[in-house]
This record gives C-alpha cells, sequence and structure tokens, in this order.
C-alpha cells in the first residue's frame, strides 16, 4: 500500500522531475535492534518510483561499518543524502536522517533531495557569505519528532 | 548549510527513537539543535538568528565571537 497519496504523489513527480541532478540516499540498516528500520525501507521504497534520479542504497551498518563510518553514521536507521558534482562525480551533501523520516520529517528528506538534486538553496545571500567563512568541522543536531 | 559549506554536517535525529541521544544532550523540546556538542538552540528560529546562533564562533569575520 502506498503511504502518499495519489496527487501527493503526482506533485512530487513534478518536482524530482525538474531536478537537474541525480540523488543517492544511503540507507543504513541493521538486521537485529532495529525496530524502525523496516518502516524507514518502506518510506524510502516510494521514493524511486517517483523519479529515475532518485535511487536507493541500503547498507548493513554491522557488515559494512567502512562505509559507515565514511559517512559519520554509528546508528540505524540512518540516511545520508548524497548528490553529485558537474562531472557526475560523487558529492556528498553531509546531510543525515537518523530514525525514520516519518510525519513531518518526511518532508524534511524530501526537501533535502530536491536541494541535493539541484532545485537550489533557499538561504539568504548572507547567510551563504556567513557560510562561506567556516573554515572547521561544525557538526549540527537538530532533534525533532515525528508529527 | 551543510550542503552549502564542505565543513558542515547536519543530523536530523528522530529524538523518540534515540534516547540515548536525547538524556547526553538533555533534549526536553523540539526543535532543539546542537553545534559540535556544545552550542544548545532551543526552539525554531528565524534564518538570521539562527547562523548568529549557530556559526557566530566559527566565523572568522566576526571578531566578537572568535575563541
Amino acid at each position: 500500500m502506498a503511504l502518499i497519496s495519489p496527487s501527493d504523489q503526482q506533485k512530487l513527480r513534478e518536482s524530482f522531475a525538474a531536478m537537474p541532478g541525480s540523488v543517492r540516499l544511503l540507507f543504513f540498516t541493521q538486521t537485529l535492534g532495529c525496530d524502525t528500520c523496516l518502516q524507514t525501507r518502506q518510506i524510502l521504497d516510494e521514493l524511486p518510483v517517483l523519479s529515475d534520479k532518485i535511487a536507493i542504497e541500503e547498507i548493513n551498518l554491522v557488515l559494512d561499518a567502512g562505509k559507515a563510518k565514511q559517512y559519520g553514521i554509528d546508528r540505524a536507521p540512518a540516511i545520508a543524502v548524497v548528490g553529485q558534482d558537474g562531472s557526475g562525480a560523487e558529492r556528498d551533501s553531509k546531510i543525515r536522517f537518523l530514525g525514520a523520516p516519518a510525519g513531518y520529517e518526511f518532508i524534511s528528506l524530501v526537501q533535502a533531495v530536491l536541494l541535493v538534486g539541484g532545485a537550489g538553496s533557499n538561504l539568504s545571500a548572507g547567510t551563504l557569505k556567513r557560510i562561506a567563512a567556516i573554515d572547521k568541522p561544525v557538526t549540527m543536531q537538530v532533534f525533532t519528532t515525528p508529527t | 548549510m551543510a550542503f552549502a559549506s564542505e565543513h558542515i554536517m547536519a543530523y536530523a535525529v528522530e529524538a523518540t527513537e534515540f534516547p540515548d541521544l536525547v538524556r547526553r544532550y538533555r533534549v526536553t523540546g523540539v526543535p532543539k539543535t546542537i553545534v559540535n556538542e556544545e552550542i544548545e538552540i532551543l526552539g525554531a528560529l528565524p534564518e538570521d538568528a539562527f547562523v548568529e546562533q549557530a556559526l557566530g564562533q566559527f566565523t572568522n569575520d566576526n571578531s566578537q565571537f572568535t575563541k
């Protein structure tokens, strides 16, 4: 059963169709002790059918610990949003989702896909200028609840 | 912001699924943002205010916030 209504599916199809680039969603999962991994997979599976520019790649957190480390993931379920640069090489957005992207977080995930797919940044010129001055690692964790 | 800077990494954390992180960062309400384990930002702020609080001390051209 589809989790997204037909009218929302159509809107998403149109939004994704306007993206110039492709987006891979790296889904970090584990077999044991992950109550929401199945739900996360079901939510993610809704996206590639709406656009051939979106692909899901499932990665086992335990069996592929090296990849988990590379993408800064230490728990499941987690999603890393990865795009491409102009030459088609991987460009990691460094945007991550920890936990099932249900409820409002699904909208955040869609927005992240659109951003990474090339829909453009919503940030102000002032913010972009400030961000450009950052020269050391900054990690932000935004806690939310699925409402 | 993470997409705009090669130095910024952003995690959206579903609080109810990770009580260990909620305890570690004393999350009593959402949204709550933690920057580099030390800066705490409560609530959803307008963009300028959020950027000021989140990045003020990491931005070199702002001596007021440089450690």
